[in-house]
């Protein structure tokens, strides 16, 4: 469904992608990974005809972004890192907005209109002002206006990001409810437990390239199930096993304190590219 | 080509009627300051060929908020870009450039008529007579297109909320001024009567004017305006294209 064949852009002396090769299924939701400044928001804007690669294709739907923007872009649903709603228009009037831009014709846009903002929760808000909803709800009115035109994929740009938990949480479960519905979603984020939890495949990316792919449970066990942090000279030091009475063991020995956890995906992006997820 | 312009003109209706009276209420301030320091003040020493210089100053008033108003949509889109960030869903759904400047340009125009008549039905409380005919709203119509477009490829340009106040500064309050609203272009010696007849403000100015006073309508004037709105709008629409990182 989303095909990045050699993507490369620059800023400058700065290479945001250097070279990115990536193939997403349909009706996969695909968390695509990597600290701030990474590069993730540079290709969702080029998948989403914002911004043009320096060099590299990339399809969305079998359609080239670069040579049928019109075409790509009426596939896609997007919800952007910022808020980008109008403050002084209802919850209502921005959807309508959104519908007419897509050509959707007036009865279709109501009703849709009216399932979106049910799907996440928001109906009784729909006469609302945007500027009178908290973040959770502007996120929330997000993903409902980019679900309106029902689009094949959906690409959510750290749709979570200062959210608190329980709003995270409540995000998951509506995300799992549109991939069920067979959207498939290209999600960048930097909290871990937010692929662990969503992701069907995982894709880290650092230096500008893809460093590490694969489903979450593949990329873990390539390291192990458990691990032990201890402090030595020289900082944090991470270790890890495949059985717990061997990591166990193994923390036991050491001459200071421990912590025994499971794997998790950080350790994955942690041992590819010896930098931490921030 | 102009796909998906009445969804960005629908938009930008509902802001104008959300503002309502506060931006007709801002429209009126300029014009209605005017009136009364140039037209009130100064409006009984002074007269132009036989016409009362109130009468002479009120076309070239509302040929004047036809522009600022028309231009103000620059504004709108640069708030739009880097503060509220709509024009990256805009950007994302599938409208064309043309369609983008189309929705936009006839914004700036409702913009630049709605003050238009402001400023006529003000000047009729000073008792200037209000005029309907179709060549005053033409100019004025022409002149809205040209700003309007002109401010939509601008703002593609801009970078900032300081460039836009800066090309505000540098290009739209010298032609405010300098653009026949407020003297005869014609009185001044020939080097800045060719100078001023570059500004598209001059030429909006005489053919209101001389709509409103029953002079001959100079069609040079308005076949210029017409010409140099259609470049703005093709020059928008390139950059409408080009506005990508």
């Amino acid at each position: 469904m989303i095909v990045l064949d050699g993507i490369a852009k620059s800023y400058g002396p700065r290479k945001a992608l250097a070279g990115v090769d990536l193939h997403v299924r349909a009706g996969e939701l695909f968390a695509y990974l990597g600290p701030n400044g990474a590069g993730k928001t540079t290709t969702i804007r080029i998948l989403t005809g914002l911004t043009l690669p320096d060099g590299g294709r990339a399809l969305v739907g079998g359609v080239d972004v670069a040579q049928e923007p019109t075409r790509t872009k009426a596939l896609c649903g997007v919800v952007a890192q910022a808020v980008n709603l109008d403050q002084d228009l209802t919850v209502a009037e921005n959807l309508e907005v959104h519908g007419r831009l897509f050509g959707m014709p007036a009865p279709l846009r109501a009703s849709r209109a009216g399932e979106a903002l049910e799907r996440l929760e928001m109906a009784d808000r729909a006469s609302s002002f945007v500027r009178e909803l908290s973040g959770g709800q502007r996120r929330r009115v997000m993903i409902a206006r980019a679900l309106m035109h029902e689009p094949r994929v959906l690409f959510l740009d750290e749709p979570t990001v200062g959210l608190d938990p329980s709003i995270r949480r409540t995000l998951w479960a509506a995300m799992k409810r549109i991939r069920e519905g067979g959207t498939t979603i290209l999600l960048t984020t930097h909290y871990i437990e937010e692929a662990e939890f969503l992701a069907d495949r995982v894709a880290f990316l650092h230096g500008g390239q893809v460093a590490a792919l694969g489903t979450p449970q593949e990329l873990m066990a390539g390291l192990g199930a458990w691990a032990i942090d201890a402090l030595n000279g020289e900082g944090m030091r991470t270790d890890y096993f495949q059985g717990r009475e061997e990591a166990q063991a193994f923390g036991s020995s050491l001459p200071g304190p421990f912590t025994l956890r499971r794997v998790n995906l950080e350790d994955v992006f942690h041992k590819v590219t010896g930098r931490k997820l921030a | 080509m102009i796909q998906g312009w009445s969804a960005v003109y629908y938009r930008e209706a509902l802001l104008m009627r959300r503002r309502g009276l506060k931006m007709l209420a801002t429209m009126c301030v300029s014009p209605l300051l005017y009136l009364l320091a140039f037209g009130w003040g100064l409006g009984d020493l002074a007269s132009h060929a036989g016409v009362p210089y109130l009468q002479f100053l009120v076309p070239g008033l509302a040929a004047m908020s036809s522009m600022t108003q028309a231009w103000s949509v620059a504004g709108e889109i640069n708030v739009a870009r880097f503060y509220w960030r709509i024009f990256d869903e805009i950007q994302s759904a599938p409208v064309a450039p043309g369609g983008y400047v189309l929705g936009e340009v006839l914004a700036g125009m409702t913009r630049g008529l709605l003050a238009s008549a402001l400023t006529v039905l003000l000047g009729a409380l000073f008792g200037v007579h209000p005029w309907c005919g179709p060549a005053f709203w033409l100019a004025l119509m022409l002149n809205s297109f040209f700003f309007a477009s002109l401010a939509v490829g601008l703002a593609m340009l801009i970078k900032s909320h300081a460039d836009q106040a800066m090309l505000t500064s540098f290009v739209i309050t010298p032609m405010a001024f300098l653009g026949g609203t407020f003297f005869p272009v014609e009185r001044l010696p020939d080097w800045a009567q060719g100078l001023l007849l570059c500004l598209p403000l001059t030429h909006a100015s005489r053919a209101a004017r001389a709509a409103a006073t029953g002079a001959e309508l100079p069609l040079t004037s308005l076949a210029l305006l017409a010409a140099a709105g259609i470049g703005a709008f093709l020059l928008a629409m390139r950059n409408v294209a080009r506005a990508r990182d």
